[in-house]
């Protein structure tokens, strides 16, 4: 058996969170940390095999904590690096998450969602971590994620959110479920050297004895990775332009806080927009995300097949909030139905860019299964009578 | 005639000399401990990343080493370290952070990273309590000693950490005190050498927290205790656990020798 040393592609029948490991090879991953957890585990495995056979790291370590410390560690030597759970070990990863988005450290996290709270159901799809990756840390701050809905596209935002993570220095979420991590369908992999590798800039070699400004920059700073004689300084504690300590001043906090948001909120016009099909006239819209969106589309399809005049809305960027995009989208609809594999987790951010009157949230009947189609419709027809 | 320099001033960052700790800390003792023994084996900073947690001793290199730094979360450095050393092993990675910091909340990674035998090198500042929070109880802390939040004394026995690293596979272990910065020195020494996981303890002052609450004195008190309490270890093998009751063990556990001893 020859060994597989190169990026692959073509076409495969993968499983969702395979391809997801593959995007990471495609984009350049170089260091994988993480611990075994359902419905994610496979991206460990897969990676365990494929890393070093491509001279990068893959470990094991002893929780989901060090897991994401070891990867914010990674990336400030210079490498790309990812982790990748389910709801639990984002809720240990917490902490390390906010501390990477206040450092300005590139990085993948995916969470393959599984049934929550707590332990939950480890293997049934549930999309209950749409607010948690948003908010899950404690303070005031900005992230990336992206739902995909397939395992072509497990690949495919896998590849971008480390394009996304180099590019803007904050860590940017794949945010699957344990549905779209564990069905295997074609997935199409692109020649490597077309895909358009994104690294994040570096400064300029540093100039003895003064300083330069590292951080807090929204327009996104260089990023003085460890090694190359920058002597960086990187805290978690409130800091100023070049990375020093300022735990007295609130201006500084201020300064802190809203240049790493308005870093993210410059560049949302750049993230992908919703996809959308039939709105250009729909009086009714499917809006969902995931695999949710995936069936909202069918659904849309079937209804305009029977001559219903419904549309589909599927936002792939999740975070920052496409709130312009979606009000867009949704412009001649007078009802928004928000189908959501979980009790609303998305619903009100819908809601405050539409304005609560047109929109609803729909939950399918047993929350952990895909939407019925025909409960769907018959609330469509409902809405059109 | 220029003024005359400290002769480790050129391995502060410049414009971070003055330091936050507290009069009579011992953090001033360790840090020059530990840039003696760098400049000792003439290495250079740039070959280093240090990392640090949270706590006063997390303050040690950071800002004040002129070198790469990463002052991380509460308890994780040595995850943090772990990540920096595999991603580029050419590093040298050295820990510098508090009892509380890596015994306490972050004893599963300290543990851990011992068992791997990772190259890493970790000093542990022990000063047997929280001190950045006020005095708060430590799994290093005496029994019987009051904190802030032990009143009436503390009902708990004391990590020895040097054990615990050891029993978990770490191939470098010394102890010293604030007392002994020339066998301090040496051991950082040793511990630099070593390839792979090297633990050196610091037992360290702390007079404005635990020298008052536990009344045992101002900086000068503590240092001579430390002084006189110490027993070397291979003196201490001959002692019963009787005559060790009170005392610190102080010396290499596991590893060579630092060249003080």
């Amino acid at each position: 058996m020859t060994r597989e040393t190169a990026v692959r592609s073509g076409r495969f029948f993968l499983q969702g969170n395979e391809a997801c490991a593959e995007g990471a090879l495609a984009a350049g991953c170089t260091f994988f940390a993480g611990y075994p957890i359902t419905p994610a585990t496979e991206i460990a495995e897969h990676l365990a095999r494929r890393l070093p056979e491509r001279g990068g790291v893959c470990v094991q370590l002893e929780d989901e904590i060090s897991s994401i410390a070891a990867v914010i560690g990674a990336s400030w030597t210079g490498a790309r690096a990812m982790t990748a759970t389910s709801g639990p070990g984002i809720s240990l990863m917490a902490e390390n998450i906010g501390y990477a988005v206040a450092t300005e450290t590139p990085c993948v996290i995916v969470d393959v969602q599984r049934g929550g709270p707590s332990t939950g159901i480890p293997a049934v799809p549930f999309q209950g971590d749409m607010v948690q990756v948003r908010r899950g840390a404690h303070g005031d701050y900005e992230i990336v994620a992206f739902a995909p809905c397939s395992a072509q596209e497990m690949f495919d935002l896998t590849v971008l959110a480390f394009a996304t993570a180099e590019r803007l220095r904050v860590p940017v979420f794949v945010l699957a479920d344990a549905a779209v991590g564990h069905m295997r369908e074609t997935v199409v992999i692109p020649p490597g050297d077309s895909l358009a590798r994104v690294d994040r800039r570096l400064p300029e070699p540093s100039r003895e004895g003064k300083p330069v400004p590292w951080f807090l920059d929204e327009d996104v700073a260089p990023m003085p990775i460890f090694g190359r004689g920058y002597q960086a300084h990187v805290t978690g504690s409130c800091h100023d332009e070049f990375g020093m300590r300022n735990v007295v001043d609130a201006p500084a906090l201020d300064a802190f806080v809203r240049r790493l948001a308005a870093k993210i909120h410059r560049q949302a016009a750049t993230l992908p927009r919703p996809e959308t099909e039939g709105t250009e006239d729909a009086e009714v819209i499917l809006l969902g995300y995931g695999l949710v969106g995936r069936a909202a589309r069918a659904i849309g399809r079937e209804a305009r097949a029977g001559g219903l005049p419904v549309g589909s809305v599927r936002p792939v960027t999740v975070w920052p909030f496409a709130a312009e995009a979606l009000a867009a989208a949704c412009r001649t609809a007078r009802r928004i139905i928000v189908m959501e594999n979980n009790l609303g987790q998305m619903l009100p951010f819908v809601q405050a860019a539409l304005g609560p009157d047109r929109v609803e949230g729909l939950a399918p009947t047993v929350l952990g299964t895909l939407h019925r189609p025909e409960t769907v419709l018959a609330r469509v027809r409902e809405v059109l009578r | 005639m220029s003024a005359p320099q400290h002769p480790l001033l050129r391995y502060l960052r410049p414009g971070h000399v003055a330091t936050t700790a507290c009069p009579g800390c011992g953090n001033g003792i360790v840090g020059q401990s530990v840039l003696r023994a760098i400049d000792q084996l003439g290495l250079s900073l740039d070959e280093f990343v240090f990392v640090c947690g949270i706590g006063c001793a997390g303050w040690i290199p950071s800002p004040h080493f002129a070198a790469d730094t990463l002052h991380t979360t509460h308890g994780r450095p040595v995850a943090f370290a772990t990540g920096v050393k595999l991603a580029a092993p050419d590093r040298r990675v050295m820990v510098i952070s508090g009892d509380g910091d890596l015994a306490a909340i972050g004893g599963n990674h300290l543990i851990h990273a011992a068992r791997r035998d990772i190259d890493l090198t970790v000093v542990c500042v022990n000063n047997r309590i929280y001190g950045m929070t006020g005095g708060q109880v430590a799994p290093t802390t005496p029994q019987g000693v009051r904190t802030a939040t032990t009143p009436e004394g503390n009902a708990e026995p004391a990590f020895d950490l040097c054990r615990l690293v050891q029993a978990a596979g770490a191939t470098f272990v010394a102890r010293w005190t604030t007392a002994h910065p020339r066998q301090l020195t040496a051991a950082v020494k040793a511990a630099l050498v070593h390839r792979g996981f090297a633990f050196v303890e610091v037992l360290s002052q702390c007079p404005v927290q635990y020298g008052k609450l536990s009344r045992e004195g101002r900086a000068t008190d503590t240092l001579e205790l430390f002084r006189r309490n110490s027993v070397g270890v291979r003196r201490a093998r001959a002692l019963a656990a009787a005559e060790l009751a009170g005392r610190w063990i102080v010396g290499t556990f596991v590893g060579a020798e630092g060249d003080d001893e």
